[in-house]
């Protein structure tokens, strides 16, 4: 299939171009170590670590995405990425329905309050065990955010508990929580924060705008990507000039300062629907570059194809050539750049409120919840302020995963 | 080499009026401008509002005529007064300015210092625990966000107090102090920040460091290396290392301006009185002149950093000709 070997071509010089993403050629990673019992053993001429023979038996007779999909599998790290990315995403959806509280429901009298967690107690004052329950909360008094445990009140665990009304999605609208305690006892499981709301319930919230934020920035930039590389690549001379201008100069300053400068523009004072939009185009505003640049370089060598001279032989029109018959061709490329970039975005809304110019109290995201820490004394003295980042963390890491998997995966040169 | 250099000076002019541009139509589009604040107090006459408005032009809204209004002196060197404080901008940056190339410094060295030698360790001695160890520390810096890892270093020096939580230098003693102890009180406040910023880089790096030597190491000139029964290490350091690092310091080029907005983050955590936390700040009171000379001092600095790493280059590797 000619198409096919000049993709391959394509995306080796792509990977030339971004020096910084080069991977060495199939050696390195090893995930075919559990496989090779349970398929039949590779020629010895062919032993290497990603047991070629081996993958190229269980491809035979499939689609290329079927054999994406089978590669992606035996990768353990990247299905480990995924498996956390659908629990985090779940989380989020579900968001409502999991989070005993809502997100702006502040207790003011219980500020900092300890995480919860190693509190819940399985064995009552008698040494029996009794379902799982936490003491009443009694402030000591005269002290900032000292608590003691009341051992006069106890509030058994409850599942599907009544609590605040929420919706999931705008679709369903419910009262009944997951989990919770009956009023007035509090279920603080990852503490609370300055003015007493649930830390646990607001990373659940903090999810929605942290986590979408990624996907939406990535789908905008990818679009912008794809048509100024398409018309870039494909029309070639003046055209191609100016937009890979526009694009270097974009790439030349420090993103951060840009998305400030832009941020400014917008001025203040707005709904925290209009801010999640606005973080949302300047992070793609900014991040479409590198991608047009590096679908225009396999435009440049896909638009010498002979089914694109055939295309245009018959008389179909740039647009129709450009959108129906290159830029499919990119498409595997795009899906593994467009999950290494997700972070990009995750990290540039956290950034974005952490400064204070990004998504505002009381609505909660991941940057905004972390600018509590900023305080020294507050962050070594309830160092539990720091929990969202420990999940910004495991989301940044488990997109890292799937998007190396996924490269790996799409990587022709590993499956002849 | 003369007329390279003139020909990447001359490109980076366009480039240059480029950003800047952009950064004035941004600020001029922006709702407001730095006498709003003055506007609400009673005691500020609205003439003196008036004469101030004039004066900097902040009654045009037009894009170009103010651009203009900023580039002519700008070219002659002279890239005006800031509002807020009114001493000229240069003056405010210059300190600023060395205190953020201190810590990209910094965070350069420790990433390179720390790269090298674990990549090639990792290469050499593949899939052995150097390896697995070097892997997973560079999966955790590539993953690990910035803010997180700042505070989580500030949490780790508020408890143990083994290191400052933030600032340049100590605010008491620093007057008292001599050259020696400045200079030891200033590195003992550069380590938490230069961790932070230099963690990324070595994780790139270190990657690519060791990808690179392990192609290297598969060439056919170091099977014949060691078929002429050199040692090992001459085998690494004497033919491998020179090549392999070669695209590293492309890699150099490219960081520079993660390394910047990187910076931004790091020096505002730690109180480093750095060019981004400037840039923050007058961005923030509207400071028109500061934002754009420290946005131009940002670019001129990506370009003479991007003109070191192709000079790096040329030096190092013969092959590569300055033409």
């Amino acid at each position: 299939m000619p198409d096919r070997r000049t993709l391959e071509e394509a995306s080796r010089e792509v990977t030339a171009e971004r020096a910084h993403d080069a991977q060495p050629i199939v050696m390195e990673r090893a995930p075919g170590e559990a496989v090779v019992e349970t398929l039949p053993p590779a020629a010895p001429a062919l032993a290497t670590p990603f047991n070629e023979a081996a993958l190229a038996l269980a491809a035979r007779g499939r689609s290329p995405s079927e054999i994406i999909w089978l590669k992606l599998r035996r990768n353990r790290t990247a299905m480990l990425g995924l498996y956390i990315l659908i629990a985090l995403y779940l989380a989020a959806v579900l968001a409502g329905f999991i989070a005993p509280y809502k997100y702006d429901d502040a207790d003011h009298d219980l500020p900092f309050h300890p995480p919860m967690i190693t509190r819940i107690h399985l064995v009552d004052e008698q040494g029996k065990f009794s379902r799982p329950f936490v003491y009443g909360i009694s402030p000591v008094s005269g002290e900032h955010a000292t608590y003691n445990e009341d051992r006069t009140k106890k509030y058994p665990l409850r599942l599907f508990i009544k609590g605040s009304r929420y919706h999931i999605l705008w679709l369903i609208h419910s009262d009944v929580h997951l989990f919770g305690v009956d009023e007035p006892g509090r279920l603080f499981l990852f503490g609370s924060d300055i003015v007493g709301q649930d830390i646990f319930s607001r990373i659940l919230y903090g999810a929605q705008v942290s986590l979408s934020i990624g996907i939406f920035g990535i789908i905008i930039s990818m679009l912008i990507g794809m048509t100024v590389g398409g018309i870039a690549g494909y029309f070639g001379g003046v055209t191609d000039f100016l937009l890979m201008r526009g694009v270097e100069a974009l790439l030349a300053v420090p993103s951060l300062y840009f998305i400030l400068i832009l941020r400014q523009m917008f001025g203040t004072g707005l709904s925290s629907m209009q801010l999640y939009l606005i973080i949302v185009i300047i992070l793609a505003f900014i991040g479409w570059a590198t991608e047009a640049r590096v679908i225009r370089g396999m435009v440049l060598s896909l638009k010498e194809q002979e089914y694109v001279l055939a295309a245009r032989a018959l008389g179909f029109t740039d647009a129709r050539i450009i959108i129906r018959h290159i830029l499919p061709n990119t498409l595997s490329f795009v899906i593994v750049t467009a999950s290494l970039s997700v972070p990009f975005y995750i990290l540039g809304e956290v950034v974005l409120s952490f400064l204070g110019v990004g998504i505002q109290e009381p609505e909660a995201s991941w940057g905004n919840m972390l600018s509590a820490a900023q305080n020294p004394r507050y962050l070594s003295d309830f160092p539990w302020v720091l929990a969202p980042g420990v999940f910004i963390f495991i989301a940044v890491m488990a997109w890292n995963f799937l998007g190396d998997g996924l490269r790996d995966a799409t990587d022709p040169r590993t499956l002849s | 080499m003369r007329t390279f250099l003139i020909r990447r000076l001359l490109a980076a002019i366009p480039l240059i009026i480029f950003v800047t541009f952009f950064t004035k139509a941004m600020l001029v589009l922006s709702p407001g401008n730095f006498l709003d604040e003055l506007r609400l107090r009673p005691n500020i006459s609205r003439d003196y509002l008036e004469r101030m408005e004039q004066k900097y032009h902040l009654d045009s809204k037009n894009v170009f005529e103010r651009y203009w209004y900023w580039l002519k002196p700008a070219m002659g060197g002279d890239l005006g007064d800031s509002f807020i404080t009114a001493a000229p901008v240069t003056t405010l940056i210059g300190q600023r300015l060395l205190n953020t190339l201190m810590l990209t410094g910094a965070a350069l060295v420790f990433s390179w210092a720390l790269a090298i030698p674990l990549g090639v360790l990792a290469g050499v001695y593949r899939n052995r625990w150097v390896d697995k160890l070097c892997s997973f520390i560079s999966f955790f810096g590539l993953s690990i966000p910035g803010v997180f890892f700042s505070l989580l270093l500030i949490l780790f020096a508020a408890k143990t107090g083994w290191f400052p939580v933030g600032g340049i230098h100590d605010q008491i003693n620093w007057d008292y102090m001599n050259g020696w102890q400045r200079l030891m009180d200033t590195l003992w406040h550069l380590v938490l920040p230069t961790i932070v910023l230099g963690t990324l880089g070595m994780a790139q790096y270190m990657r690519q460091m060791r990808s690179e030597m392990i192609e290297t190491l598969s060439q056919d000139y170091i099977r014949t290396a060691r078929a002429k029964g050199l040692s090992q290490r001459r085998i690494i350091f004497r033919h491998a290392l020179g090549n392999a690092i070669n695209p590293l310091v492309t890699l150099f080029g490219l960081s520079l301006a993660y390394l910047l907005a990187g910076a931004l983050v790091t020096e505002y955590i730690f109180a480093w009185p750095g060019l981004g936390t400037l840039v923050y700040e007058a961005l923030r009171d509207k400071d028109e002149p500061l934002v754009m000379a420290a946005v131009t001092m940002l670019v001129c600095m990506l370009v003479i950093g991007n003109l070191i790493a192709d000079l790096l280059l040329a030096i190092i590797d013969p092959r590569i000709r300055l033409e």
